[in-house]
C-alpha cells in the first residue's frame, strides 16, 4: 500500500473534521480494511482511526433498547451471548472471524462496509436497528442500498447503533468453506408480534428482507411456517462455492433452521 | 513518520514508522523480533498472533501507530523468568505440536489467549478457538493434545 | 516398555527449543548488510504477446536501483526440468524454455514479467506499479481436453500443446484391452484429482548475495534440497561453478514438495546480486505464492477395472489428462508416469494394466509434485474404483479388497507395471484397521446420526506407494537427470561427540531428533552427544534432498553406513590400544571390549587417541575419525496400510463432517513413533483438505479464482476430528539397512478415497445412488449430487 497520514481524534467532532479532507478514510478495527490496502485494493492520503473516540464505545441497554457504539469490537458484544438481553446477536458476534479479528474488528466498520457476506447486517436489517451516525439516524431499512454500498456520504461517521431487543430471534450461519465468511446468514427476529427476516451472503444486491417468510412466522412462529416457500434464485450470488439455486436452498433451510433455533 | 512508544515483552520501545507500517514490520523489522511470522496477507493464517493489551491479535492486520502505548507480548516473552519453557510451550514440545514451527508462535499465543479466556477448554472448544491459526503440518491433532496438556499442567 | 533413546523411542524434538521461543532461523529472517529488495511485476492475463516493457518511470522511482526485463535474461539459461520421459512412440517429451523472466509471451497469470529493485520493499512495489506493459492478449487455454483439441497454443514453436503420450506398460496395451473386452464384469469410473495449492505456512524467500572479493554467491533460500538448487541453477541457468556458489536452506517452514524445485525467484536473486554486487531479497506474499509456487495434481482420468464373476481383478486400464500448466516445473514430467503409472496394481494381484497419460500444456500455473506426487492419484482412482465394482456387484468392499490382496507369502512380488514389492501384508493393515477403527460399531451409530436428521457413511480404504527414491541406475534409465542416492559424513569430534552432516534436508520432519536417535544407538552415546547438521552446500556432502519419502530410508542408510565406517576404524584403534588382535574386538553400548578378557576401553578414548595420536598405529592408519557415505538404494520402499473414515452428511445443505478416521500403516521399523505419528496426522489433514475443501480453480480466461484463503479453503482445527493411527505392522524393508520405509506421504495418499468412498456411503444410504463426486466435495457439490 501506498503511504498516508495518520489522524487519531478523541472525539466525534474531531474526527468528522478530520474526514472532510479529500481521499480520507475511517479506520476502525481495520480487520477488513487492512488487508484490502494490502493488496492495493483499497488506498487513502489519510487515515482517520476512530478507535480513541469514547462516544463511539458505548454499550448499553435501556428502555428495550441496546445500543452499541460503532467501535465496539465483535468480542464485546459476543458477551451477550452468555450474560445478555440479546443472545442471538451475541451469537452472531461470537461467530464472525476468529478470537484475534473479534478482539479488533468493529461493528461500525463491518457495517460501513457493507460485504454482502458479513454479517452484522443481518442482524441490523432483522432488528429494525437504527443506524446513528454523527448528523443523523437512518433506518435499516433505508441503510443498506446495496454490495459494499450504503446510505453513508463520505464525510459521515457512524457513532452508534441501537437495536431493539427482540422478543425472540436466532441467526443461523452457513459458512462458505474457506473465508468463513457467511456464504448464507439468515437471521430472524421478532418483536411486538412482528416478525423480521434478514439474509446476508446470498445476494447480489447485499443483505435483504424475506418478506414472504416474514408474512408466514408473524402469522405462526414455526419452523413448519416456511416449509412450503421458495426464494427466487434470481439475484443470488453465483461462485464456486454455491450456484443460486443453491444460495436461493440455504436461504430457505437456515431461516426455518433460525426459527427452530429462536423458538 | 509516526513517532510511537509501546512495551514489548516488558521493556519500553520506541519508533520512527510510516503510516503504513504494519505492526509484524515493526517488531520484525525494527525491533529484531523474528519470531512473529508472516504467513499471509489476508490475516487468515494466524502467524503472527500477539498479544495486545492482554488479547489476541494478528500482528499483520494493525499498523505499528495503532499499538502506540499498547503492552505488547510475543512469542519471545513467552518464557518464564528464568528463561525456561512456559507450560503451554513445554506442552508442544512434549505433545509433538509443531513441525516446521512456522504457524507455531502465533499458535502458541492464540493457545495462551484461550487458556486465559477458559482455562479448562473441551477439545471442541480448543478446535474452534484456533479457527484463525492455519497449521500445514501437524493435521492440528497434537497441537489440540498439547493445549489439553497444558490446561491440565 | 517403550525405549527412552535409541531407535524405537519417541524422543522429544530438539528443534522444539527454537521454534517454540521464536528463536527460529527462517529465510526472512536472515537480512544482510545493505541488502536490496526485489518487487516482481507478475502477468496478470494468462496469455499474451509481450509488445512492450516500458521501465523509465519505474527506474525514476524513489529507492529504485535498478529495473530488471526479459531483455536482462536473453543470454541467461532457462529454468530446466529435471526428468526426460519418453512417450510411447519413442519420442522425447516436448521441453519448452522456461525463462527466468517472460521473454515476448507471458503464459500464465503471475508470469513474471519484470522484477524492480529498491532500498526497501514498499520502494519496490510502489515502483512496479509505474512500468507500463503492453500486452496483446491471447485466447487463453485453459481446460485440458480443449488444449489438446486445437485449442490456442501455449508455445508456439512446439506446435502442440502435448508434451508427451505415454504408455505404460506399451506391451501390455493389446492384452489388457483384450481382457477388459472379454471380462464378465468392467467398473468404469471418471474422475478428477483436483489441482491443489500446496501452501506451506512459510512463503518462498530467495537472498542472493554476491561477494566480489572471491566471485562467490550465495543464496539463502526455503528449499528442500539446496544441493539439487545449486546443481540446476549453477550448471543450467547462471553458468556458476559450484565452488563458487553456495545454496543455504535454513530453518524452513514446511516445503510438501513445492520447495524441490527451483523457481526462477532464486535465479533472479542470484543474478542480481552479482549485477548490483548487492545482497537481493524476495519475500513472498502469500497472494504471489498462490500464483508462483508451483500446484500440485489436477489429473482428468477414466479408470476400467474388469473382475470375473468371484471378484478377482483381471486387468485395468486407465486414461489420464495430466496438467503440466505453462511451462515444465523441475520434476513435474515424472510425476503423472513413473510415480503414478508403476503404481497402478495397488495392493492387489491385477495380473494386466495398462496406463495412458497424455500430459498437457495450459495457460496455468505449473504443476508439479505435491504430497504423494503421482501416488495420491494412483491411490484415488483405484480405491475409488474398486469401491464402485463393489457396490455393483453388492460386495462388501472391504471383502472385495481381501479377495484380491497380494498374500504374504507371495513377497516378494513383481508387479505388471514395473516394481517389485519387497515386503508387506495387507491382510494385517486391514485386520488392524477393523480392529483400531471400531467398525463393528457402525450400524449403532449411523442409526444415531438417522435420528439426528443426518446420513453416515464409512469409506474403507488401502493404498501402497513407492517411496525412499530411488536406485540412480533405473531411474536413470526411466528419464531422471540425476542421480538419487545420499550421502551422509559422520564427524567425531575428539571428545567424543558426533557431528553428522547429511544431504537431507528438514522442514518439518523432525531429522535433528531422529537421525541422532540411529547414530546414538549404533554407537552407545547419548543422543544429546550427536548433532546434525544440513541444508548448506558449504557444510554438508553432496546430496539429493528430501521429498518422496526419503530421508530416512535413503539417507538414514547413508548415515548408518557412514557410522559403520567409524565403528570399523574406532575398533582398529581400541585393538591398538588395548594391544588385542581387532577381530577380538566387542563394541557394546559405546565400549571397546577384548572378547574373553575383562579388558575395555571407552568410545571417548578411542575417539581422543584418533585425534591426538600419540599411541596411534599411524603407519597402518590415518588419525581422525570422520567417514561420508553415499547410499544408493537397491528398490524403492513400499509403504502401505489401509485407511478408515466416517462421515456424516447434512442432506439439507450437503455438508460433510468427518467423525473419525483411523489409519493402519506398515512403514517396517520404526525410528521416533511420536513423529511418524506426527507426519501422519499431518498426511491425513491434507488429504481430508483435497476431498472436502481445497480446490485451485481457474476461470475459462485463466483467472485463478482461488488466489487467496478467502476462497481455497485451507482444512482449520474444527474442519478435522483427532485421529486413530497405528503403525504396530512392521513388515521392515529387506533391502536398506535399517529396514525402514519411509512415512512422510502416506497419510496424504490413503486418506482422500476413504473420506469419498464415505460420503458415497452415506449417500447411499440415505437413498441417494451417487456414483461419484469430484473432489473436494464441498457441501454444494454434495447438494448438488443429491439434488441432481
Amino acid at each position: 500500500m501506498y503511504d498516508f497520514l495518520v489522524e487519531r481524534p478523541t472525539s466525534i467532532s474531531q474526527a468528522v473534521a478530520a474526514l472532510r479532507d479529500d481521499d480520507t478514510q475511517v479506520i476502525a478495527g481495520g480487520q477488513t480494511l487492512i488487508p484490502t490496502m494490502k493488496n492495493r485494493l483499497a488506498g487513502a492520503s489519510k487515515l482517520v482511526s476512530v478507535t480513541k473516540v469514547k462516544e463511539m464505545l458505548v454499550f448499553v441497554a435501556e428502555d428495550g433498547v441496546l445500543r452499541i457504539g460503532a467501535s465496539t469490537q465483535h468480542d464485546r458484544v459476543a458477551q451477550l451471548q452468555d450474560s445478555g438481553e440479546f443472545p442471538a446477536l451475541g451469537y452472531l458476534a461470537a461467530n464472525i472471524g476468529d478470537p484475534a479479528v473479534r478482539n479488533r474488528g468493529t461493528i461500525g466498520g463491518s457495517l460501513a462496509n457493507n460485504d454482502p457476506a458479513a454479517c452484522y447486517p443481518a442482524a441490523v436489517l432483522a432488528s429494525n436497528a437504527t443506524i446513528v451516525t454523527d448528523s443523523r439516524s437512518i433506518a435499516a431499512d433505508d441503510f443498506f442500498i446495496g454490495m459494499f454500498d450504503t446510505d453513508l456520504r463520505e464525510d459521515e461517521l457512524i457513532v452508534e447503533v441501537r437495536f431493539p431487543i427482540p422478543q425472540r430471534a436466532a441467526y443461523v450461519k452457513f459458512e462458505q468453506p474457506a473465508s468463513r465468511f457467511a456464504l448464507v446468514g439468515v437471521f430472524v427476529a421478532q418483536n411486538a408480534g412482528r416478525v423480521r427476516v434478514a439474509v446476508t451472503g446470498a445476494s447480489d444486491g447485499g443483505v435483504f428482507r424475506w418478506h414472504q417468510a416474514e408474512e408466514a412466522l408473524s402469522a405462526d412462529f414455526n419452523p413448519a411456517s416456511v416449509a412450503d416457500l421458495q426464494v427466487s434464485a434470481e439475484g443470488m450470488i453465483a461462485d464456486i462455492h454455491g450456484s443460486a439455486r443453491y444460495r436461493a436452498h440455504l436461504v430457505q433451510t437456515l431461516t426455518s433452521r433460525a426459527v427452530a433455533a429462536a423458538s | 513518520m509516526v513517532e510511537i512508544n509501546m512495551t514489548v515483552n516488558g521493556q519500553q520501545r520506541s519508533g520512527s514508522v510510516e503510516g503504513r507500517t504494519l505492526l509484524s514490520d515493526f517488531l520484525r523489522d525494527q525491533l529484531k523480533l523474528t519470531g512473529t511470522h508472516v504467513g499471509c496477507d489476508t490475516s487468515q493464517c494466524g502467524a503472527c498472533v500477539i498479544h495486545a493489551d492482554g488479547v489476541a491479535v494478528k500482528a499483520c492486520a494493525i499498523f505499528a501507530w495503532e499499538a502506540d502505548g499498547a503492552e505488547i507480548t510475543t512469542i519471545e516473552g513467552m518464557a518464564e523468568a528464568d528463561g525456561s519453557m512456559s507450560p503451554i510451550q513445554q506442552a508442544f514440545q512434549d505433545y509433538h505440536g509443531l513441525q516446521c514451527g512456522f504457524c507455531t508462535p502465533g499458535m502458541v499465543m492464540s493457545a495462551a489467549a484461550l487458556l486465559k479466556e477458559n482455562p479448562d477448554p473441551t477439545e471442541a472448544e480448543i478446535r474452534d478457538y484456533l479457527e484463525g491459526n492455519i497449521c500445514r503440518c501437524t493435521g492440528y491433532h497434537n497441537i489440540v493434545k498439547a493445549i489439553q496438556a497444558a490446561a491440565a499442567a | 516398555m517403550p525405549k527412552d533413546f535409541g531407535i524405537g523411542a519417541s524422543s522429544k524434538r530438539r528443534e522444539d527449543a527454537r521454534f517454540l521461543t521464536g528463536n527460529g532461523r527462517y529465510t526472512d529472517d536472515i537480512n544482510i548488510h545493505g541488502q536490496a529488495y526485489v518487487h516482481f511485476l507478475r502477468s496478470e492475463v494468462a496469455h499474451g504477446n509481450l509488445k512492450s516493457v516500458n521501465v523509465d518511470a519505474a527506474a525514476a522511482s524513489p529507492g529504485v536501483i535498478r529495473v530488471f526485463t526479459g531483455a536482462d535474461f536473453a543470454e541467461v539459461g532457462g529454468l530446466p526440468c529435471g526428468w526426460q520421459v519418453t512417450d510411447r512412440h519413442g519420442e522425447p517429451m516436448k521441453e519448452p524454455p522456461h525463462p527466468v523472466l517472460a521473454q515476448g509471451k507471458v503464459r500464465h497469470v503471475g508470469d513474471p514479467i519484470a522484477a524492480v529493485v529498491a532500498e526497501t520493499a514498499a520502494e519496490a512495489r510502489d515502483a512496479a506499479e509505474a512500468i507500463e506493459v503492453e500486452i496483446e492478449e491471447l485466447p487463453a487455454v485453459i481446460d485440458m481436453q480443449a488444449a489438446l483439441d486445437g485449442g490456442p497454443l501455449v508455445h508456439d514453436d512446439l506446435e502442440t500443446n502435448l508434451c508427451y503420450d505415454w504408455g505404460f506398460v506399451e506391451e501390455n496395451k493389446e492384452q489388457v484391452d483384450a481382457a477388459i473386452s472379454n471380462a464378465p464384469h468392467v467398473t468404469r469410473l471418471e474422475l478428477t484429482n483436483n489441482r491443489l495449492i500446496p501452501n506451506a505456512m512459510e512463503p518462498r524467500v530467495a537472498v542472493g548475495d554476491y561477494n566480489p572479493s572471491n566471485d562467490e554467491s550465495t543464496l539463502y533460500t526455503t528449499s528442500q534440497n539446496p544441493h539439487v538448487i545449486r546443481l540446476l541453477m549453477g550448471a543450467f541457468v547462471l553458468s556458476i561453478p559450484e565452488h563458487k556458489l553456495r545454496v543455504v536452506a535454513p530453518d524452513v517452514g514446511g516445503g510438501f514438495g513445492s520447495k524441490i524445485f527451483h523457481y526462477a525467484e532464486e535465479a533472479f536473486c542470484t543474478f542480481a546480486s552479482r549485477q548490483l554486487k548487492r545482497a537481493v531479497k524476495w519475500t513472498a506474499s502469500r497472494s504471489e505464492s498462490f500464483m508462483s509456487d508451483a500446484h500440485g495434481r489436477d489429473h482428468r482420468t477414466v479408470i476400467e477395472l474388469a473382475l470375473d464373476n468371484d471378484g478377482k481383478f483381471l486387468a485395468i486400464r486407465t486414461s489420464t489428462l495430466a496438467n503440466m500448466g505453462a511451462y515444465l516445473s523441475t520434476f513435474s514430467t515424472s510425476v503423472p508416469t513413473w510415480l503414478h503409472g508403476t503404481l497402478m496394481a495397488g495392493n492387489y494381484t491385477t495380473p494386466l494394466v495398462y496406463v495412458n497419460v497424455k500430459a498437457v500444456f495450459t495457460n496455468t500455473v505449473p504443476v508439479d509434485a505435491y504430497r504423494g506426487a503421482g501416488r495420491p492419484e494412483a491411490t484415488f482412482q483405484l480405491e475409488r474404483v474398486i469401491d464402485k465394482a463393489a457396490r455393483e456387484l453388492s460386495l462388501d468392499p472391504v471383502e472385495l479388497r481381501r479377495r484380491n490382496f497380494i498374500k504374504p507369502e507371495q513377497f516378494p512380488y513383481a508387479t505388471p507395471v514395473a516394481l517389485e514389492y519387497d515386503t508387506g501384508n495387507y491382510h494385517a493393515t486391514m485386520d488392524k484397521l477393523e480392529e483400531i477403527a471400531g467398525l463393528e460399531g457402525f450400524a449403532a451409530r449411523a442409526e444415531m446420526s438417522r435420528a439426528d436428521g443426518k446420513l453416515r457413511g464409512l469409506g474403507v480404504n488401502c493404498y501402497i506407494e513407492a517411496c525412499g527414491i530411488a536406485p540412480s541406475n533405473l531411474v536413470g534409465q526411466l528419464g531422471a537427470r540425476a542421480g538419487l542416492y545420499e550421502s551422509a559424513t559422520v564427524r567425531v569430534n575428539a571428545t567424543g561427540s558426533v557431528t553428522v552432516m547429511t544431504g537431507c534436508h528438514s522442514h518439518g520432519q523432525s531429522h535433528e531428533t531422529t537421525f541422532p536417535q540411529v547414530v546414538s544407538e549404533m554407537l552407545g552415546i547419548a543422543e544429546d552427544q550427536v548433532h546434525i547438521q544440513h541444508g548448506d552446500t558449504a557444510s554438508t556432502p553432496m546430496g539429493m534432498g528430501t521429498y518422496g519419502s526419503r530421508s530416512i530410508a535413503v539417507g538414514g542408510s547413508a548415515m548408518l553406513r557412514a557410522t559403520e565406517k567409524i565403528i570399523a576404524k574406532a575398533r582398529k584403534i581400541a585393538a591398538h590400544l588395548m594391544e588385542a588382535s581387532e577381530e577380538d574386538i566387542e563394541f557394546v553400548d559405546g565400549v571397546f571390549k577384548v572378547a574373553g578378557t575383562d579388558k575395555e576401553t571407552a568410545w571417548g578414548d578411542v575417539c581422543l587417541a584418533a585425534y591426538v595420536p600419540h599411541n596411534y598405529p599411524l603407519s597402518e592408519l590415518e588419525p581422525g575419525l570422520e567417514e561420508t557415505a553415499f547410499y544408493d538404494p537397491a528398490n524403492f520402499t513400499f509403504p502401505a496400510g489401509a485407511y478408515a473414515c466416517e462421515v456424516e452428511v447434512d442432506p439439507e445443505t450437503g455438508k460433510v463432517d468427518i467423525c473419525s478416521f483411523a489409519a493402519a500403516d506398515d512403514f517396517g521399523n520404526v525410528i521416533n513413533p511420536m513423529i511418524v505419528d506426527g507426519q501422519v496426522h499431518g498426511g491425513i489433514a491434507q488429504g481430508v483438505g483435497q476431498a472436502l475443501l481445497e480446490n485451485a480453480a481457474y476461470d475459462s480466461d485463466g483467472q485463478l479464482l482461488t488466489g487467496s484463503y478467502m476462497d481455497y479453503a485451507m482444512p482449520r482445527a474444527d474442519d478435522l476430528p483427532s485421529f486413530t493411527v497405528d503403525h504396530s505392522c512392521q513388515t521392515p524393508c529387506t533391502h536398506n539397512p535399517l529396514g525402514v520405509k519411509g512415512c512422510g506421504e502416506a497419510g496424504a495418499i490413503g486418506s482422500p478415497p476413504a473420506v469419498v468412498n464415505a460420503v458415497i456411503d452415506a449417500l447411499a444410504r440415505g437413498g441417494h445412488q451417487v456414483d461419484h463426486i469430484d473432489m473436494p466435495l464441498s457441501p454444494y457439490r454434495v447438494w448438488e449430487a443429491i439434488n441432481a
